[in-house]
């Protein structure tokens, strides 16, 4: 009798629950069959009507169909789950060539982006970043680098001056001698900052841009180390299939000088509008430091040699980014800006 | 420096290669050529003809009709007789039909033939007006119909072929060019030969980019050994022997006597004249130089003048000499001084303009009077005429930097001085009045007397520079041998004293001093691209930036994260900006650096702040209605130690960063606040208004301290909304922001190294107090007592909402907070957090700030 009675609360809780549609119809069988007041709990509650050696039968009786429901249960409610997930995906499906969110971020100034650009290579090359004043002394800017006061380059770098012996740099060599003067060997050094010369604002001058220097001094540095280093550099600015090209030049404080040139990085050195028909771009100016400046900020140069290059960093990124106007470089109107 | 080719090759007579082989050899060996041009670009089927009739044009009152001759003897032709178009075999003519008026029968002309081009042409307005038409690719020109007449060519004008009267003197202005019969045989170019070759025009013209150490190669004859010695080919300098040492050449073309018969020189003031040389020349007959020499000088961009002007003008060329030449009749006592002026003097110089002088001047002066500015101009007093009898040359060696600074101040840089102020050879001189006077008997343009007067300071022994190879080679990084670097030094008319193992410089290479200016040489002509490339085998070195540079690159990170852009502004302003900005008389902003020559007013004085770069920067957004701009500036501020300047100012690195549109006060300090949380600056930090920021909104303004000591804090900055008068000033139509960091006040403050404290294991207790706070205590007063009464275990402290209104009491705000407990070694008692939060309640009730709902 009851065991029919089992069988059947078994039967009936099993066939609601593979009926159940919703979470709550399988919550109501469970409660109504194993909560408190549960059919199933009062079997077990008329088990002290059993006669003794009946009970482990029963018991065991009464177990099985616990297990079994309670199974069922986590089915029905996996089931049920699974199928609220499926639903609520459904539901949720947004369009997703919708715009993105974005915080508006700022950009870098294109010298910065050039700088950064030249900074990483050379500290690469175990290069320190230097910096030295803007307000200068005539004799960094012009005597220790063997412009004497009657040289006529004095004359080309048309000098902004703030008294006979204090001016605007006009190159940061200047900042080379102020690092052979530190005295500390050997010498790896570039100089990024702000130079001056008194040129009328146009399209390609600015009375005031940016120039890096480099500086390299120990013993046994040769005009091929210095071709060497400008290569890789160059290479690194440029693309690896970059050619350089050396021309000599003449610089007060190197000898031998040089220009160096890169092929034309538009149309690999061919030859087209950009590069006027040439194939090569001038880039930087360099040479072997002179020996002379080398003994004026007290460096033997019968034991140290060295090598000096300077690059505009404006030149750079007018030529790297296409910038056509300077004047652009100075005006900050954020829809340039933005595009760096 | 301009030359043609052809003039070169007169020196280098083997020189045998294309304009472009030209152009690269020389670049690449140190001679860099800018650019060079065919004279005869774009100039084709150009012949010499010859008219030999005119006829009206039957229809067009304008209009004439010409029978050319374009075909005269077989060997001669230019042009195939086949390839002209419209010829008539009987006579050799085509017919031409022109508005040219200056023509005549008989004339000889440049024709271009129809299927030929020319370089340039003249479009006719309506009224009247020619203008000159330069195309790229130039004008073709066809075989047509002019009001119903053949015409099959044109007749040119040399501006037609590419050229101007400024090269042509004698071509008529708006007209066909005439040729002239030879003035010595009286013949005329063949008919139908090569009109574009017989006006000098199948030639480059090569402009080169001179560096300042090479004076000699100002000059034809310096540029033309740079190219023997870059084409291995011999170089032939032109032959003066009979005239040196005061030879005077041919004696059927000498002048009477001695020259020391004609003038005496005396120079007074060696310093700035280490050598005057004197040769005179009689019998002179004025007349148009030769066609030869016409057509360089022109190529050069010097218009020729006359014989005796033209071979100055020449031998400046070729030698890079400067020389003058006086009317001696002109010459009072026949004596010639070299002294400097005094103060005041005044002078007409030949252009008949009158010059001040001052003592530094050197002036050449005859017995009584100054005649002309040594190395500059001459004096309109002893200026040549076409009735010159007798002729003083001068050729001389002026001191360099004074020729520089006396041409400029007065204001006068002619092309003597560009040259004189270079520092020339004193051996040139000698050379070149040598050669003056060998054109002069060449072109019989008059007689030389014998001798030269030759003033000098005893000429520099010459430069010996100790060879030794091997030293060369560590220094370049090459591996070249002995000879190889000998050969090239004699390429170079460098000497080699071998037993001295010196190289004997000549005096033209003043430029060649040390080993490593042979190096140099050595590195030109071996090639500066066979030089190996290495990179250094020094020790290693690790590269990196400065402190500084790092604060900068957080600066720039962090501002790009608020959507700042970096700007960048010129370092010179106006002064006026002080004013523009507000800034109060006798304030520290005020001290500013002037440039003694600036580029104007506006870009006069070094900025003391950099919140004018800034505000223009906004400006111009806001002006071109950008909606929303952020920027930002890394740069320095230059504020003097003294003024006026002694010793080098202080540069500060300023960030700057400025705002309008979206955001407010608040908005700028997060941007700060979080600048110096990267940058791990630890202590306390007050934001203080003592409202003394004058161009900021006087309530919305702080200065940003760091406490350093009990009563002591250093500046570190500040922020604030833009006053609204600058906001009018700068023309900014709504409001802005701004901030100002002192990067030099940051760096040694920076803690870029983390550095770990432990996360708290025990709970935290939470409690949130709102406070009714008098309108005029800052929420940093309410902050500094929750702090010193929250006890030992406050952990931190959060204003979550500040509101003033409707429901709160007149002259209160709210402020709300919410405060953390916390205790590390264990969990906190109810009992702990109520006595600190009764210590912070009293200790604000005293303020009297009330408890929110009490």
């Amino acid at each position: 009798m009851m065991q029919q009675e089992l069988e059947r609360i078994r039967q009936e809780a099993l066939e609601r629950l593979k009926e159940a549609q919703v979470p709550e119809a399988v919550e109501k069988v469970r409660v109504e069959v194993l909560g408190k007041r549960g059919t199933l709990t009062d079997i077990l509650k008329g088990m002290k009507d059993v006669a003794a050696e009946e009970r482990p039968k029963v018991g065991q009786m009464v177990n099985d169909a616990r297990t079994a429901i309670e199974e069922a249960i986590k089915v029905a409610q996996a089931k049920m789950e699974e199928k609220i997930l499926t639903e609520r995906l459904a539901r949720e499906q947004i369009d997703v060539t919708l715009p993105g969110k974005t915080l508006p971020l700022g950009h870098l100034h294109p010298n910065t982006v050039a700088l950064k650009e030249l900074e990483d290579i050379f500290i690469g090359m175990g290069y320190e970043v230097m910096e030295g004043p803007e307000i200068e002394k005539d004799y960094y800017n012009f005597e220790a680098l063997n412009i004497p006061a009657d040289h006529p380059a004095k004359d080309e770098q048309d000098t902004f001056y703030i008294n006979g012996d204090i001016l605007l740099r006009t190159q940061t060599s200047s900042t080379q001698i102020h690092a052979m003067e530190a005295g500390r060997m050997p010498i790896r050094m570039i100089a990024p900052g702000r130079v001056y010369r008194s040129d009328a604002v146009d399209a390609t001058h600015s009375p005031t841009f940016h120039q890096v220097e480099g500086l390299v001094v120990d013993e046994g540095i040769t005009f091929a180390d210095l071709k060497g280093t400008l290569e890789e550099f160059s290479k690194a600015l440029f693309g690896e299939e970059t050619r350089v090209r050396f021309r000599p030049h003449h610089f007060p404080f190197t000898e031998p000088s040089a220009e160096m040139d890169v092929s034309c990085f538009k149309c690999g050195g061919k030859g087209c509008g950009f590069c006027k028909g040439e194939g090569w771009i001038e880039i930087l100016g360099c040479g072997m430091v002179h020996p002379h400046v080398l003994e004026m900020s007290g460096i033997d140069p019968k034991k140290y040699t060295g090598f000096a290059f300077g690059v505009g960093l404006e030149r750079i990124a007018l030529l790297k980014y296409g910038i056509d106007d300077m004047r652009l470089l100075y005006e900050n109107d954020t829809r340039f800006l933005e595009q760096f | 420096m301009n030359t043609v080719l052809s003039w070169i090759k007169q020196y280098v007579p083997d020189l045998n290669c294309t304009d472009q082989e030209y152009n690269d050899r020389m670049t690449l060996s140190g001679t860099k050529v800018e650019k060079h041009t065919r004279l005869d670009k774009n100039l084709e089927k150009i012949v010499v003809g010859r008219i030999l009739k005119i006829d009206k044009h039957p229809d067009a009152d304008k209009l004439i009709v010409c029978r050319v001759q374009v075909v005269g003897e077989e060997k001669d032709l230019a042009v195939d007789k086949k390839d002209i178009i419209g010829l008539d075999e009987t006579d050799g003519t085509v017919q031409i039909v022109t508005g040219a008026t200056n023509v005549h029968e008989g004339d000889v002309i440049p024709v271009v033939l129809a299927g030929g081009h020319v370089a340039a042409g003249f479009d006719h307005k309506p009224n009247g007006e020619h203008v000159l038409q330069k195309p790229e690719e130039g004008f073709a020109i066809k075989a047509g119909k002019l009001r119903g007449l053949d015409s099959n060519g044109m007749l040119c004008s040399v501006e037609e072929m590419g050229a101007s009267r400024e090269q042509y003197p004698d071509a008529p202005e708006d007209g066909i060019y005439i040729i002239r019969p030879d003035k010595e045989t009286g013949a005329f170019p063949a008919i139908g030969s090569d009109a574009v070759a017989y006006m000098g025009l199948r030639d480059t013209v090569f402009e080169y980019e001179i560096t300042s150490n090479r004076v000699d190669c100002y000059s034809v004859l310096g540029i033309a050994r740079e190219v023997a010695a870059t084409f291995d080919l011999p170089f032939h300098a032109p032959d003066t022997s009979a005239f040196a040492n005061g030879g005077a050449g041919d004696p059927a073309q000498q002048g009477e006597g001695k020259v020391e018969d004609y003038v005496s020189v005396e120079v007074k003031d060696e310093d700035l004249c280490s050598r005057y040389c004197a040769r005179v020349c009689t019998d002179i007959h004025i007349e148009e130089s030769p066609k030869w020499m016409r057509e360089r000088l022109a190529a050069a961009g010097i218009r020729p003048i006359n014989n005796l002007v033209d071979i100055i003008n020449y031998v400046m060329l070729e030698y890079g000499q400067p020389m003058h030449a006086f009317d001696l009749d002109t010459v009072a006592g026949h004596k010639i001084i070299v002294r400097r002026a005094a103060d005041g003097d005044k002078f007409v110089t030949l252009d008949g303009q009158e010059r001040e002088m001052d003592g530094d001047v050197l002036m050449i002066c005859d017995a009584e009077k100054e005649i002309g500015i040594a190395g500059i101009m001459g004096g309109e007093n002893s200026m040549i005429t076409d009735n010159v009898k007798t002729v003083l040359f001068e050729a001389a060696t002026f001191h360099g930097a004074n020729i520089r600074k006396s041409a400029k101040r007065i204001g006068l840089r002619t092309d003597a001085s560009g040259l004189f102020e270079k520092g020339l050879d004193p051996a040139n001189a000698e050379a070149a009045i040598d050669r003056a006077c060998a054109l002069m008997q060449e072109l019989r343009c008059g007689k030389v007397v014998p001798g030269t007067i030759d003033v000098k300071v005893p000429l520099k022994e010459p430069v010996r520079i100790p060879f030794d190879a091997q030293e060369i080679n560590t220094f370049l990084g090459t591996d070249y041998r002995e000879e190889e670097m000998l050969s090239i030094f004699k390429k170079l008319e460098l000497q080699f004293d071998e037993a001295k193992k010196e190289v004997i410089v000549p005096s033209f290479r003043q430029d060649l001093k040390a080993m490593c200016d042979l190096a140099e040489e050595v590195a030109r002509f071996t090639g500066y691209d066979n030089i190996p490339t290495t990179l250094p085998k020094s020790s290693a070195t690790i590269g990196g930036i400065t402190k500084r540079m790092q604060v900068e690159n957080v600066a720039r990170d962090i501002a790009r994260g608020y959507g700042f852009s970096e700007a960048m502004t010129y370092s010179f302003e106006s002064p006026k900006t002080l004013d523009k900005l507000l800034i109060p008389e006798g304030a520290k902003e005020r001290e500013v650096i002037r440039i003694a020559n600036p580029l104007g007013e506006d870009f006069s004085v070094m900025r003391t702040t950099p919140l004018n770069g800034m505000l223009t920067s906004l400006s111009t957004n806001y002006n071109r209605r950008n909606k929303d701009a952020r920027l930002f500036e890394l740069a320095a501020v230059y504020l003097p130690k003294q003024l006026p300047l002694t010793e080098l100012p202080e540069e500060k690195k300023c960030w700057t960063l400025g705002m309008y549109g979206e955001g407010d006060f608040f908005a700028m300090k997060g941007v700060v606040e979080s600048f110096l949380n990267k940058c791990g600056v630890k202590g306390e930090i007050n934001w203080q208004n003592d409202g003394d920021i004058p161009f900021c909104h006087p309530g919305r303004q702080a200065r940003i301290l760091m406490r350093t000591g009990k009563d002591s804090s250093t500046a570190i900055g500040l922020v604030g909304e833009v006053h609204p008068l600058i906001l009018k000033n700068y023309e900014i139509g709504e409001r802005a922001y701004v901030a100002v960091i002192d990067i030099d006040a940051i760096v040694p403050l920076v803690h870029f190294e983390p550095h770990y404290t432990g996360i708290a294991r025990f709970p935290a207790m939470l409690r949130d107090i709102a406070l009714l706070v008098p309108k005029s205590m800052t929420a940093g007063e309410i902050g500094k007592i929750i702090k010193k009464q929250g006890g030992r275990f406050l952990e931190n402290f959060r204003l979550f909402d500040v509101y003033e209104g409707a429901q709160i009491e007149e002259g209160f705000k709210s402020l709300a907070y919410n405060l953390t407990f916390r205790n590390k070694e264990r969990t906190l008692e109810e009992a702990e957090v109520n006595e600190a939060m009764d210590k912070v309640i009293d200790a604000l009730e005293d303020k009297d700030v009330k408890l929110r709902g009490q």
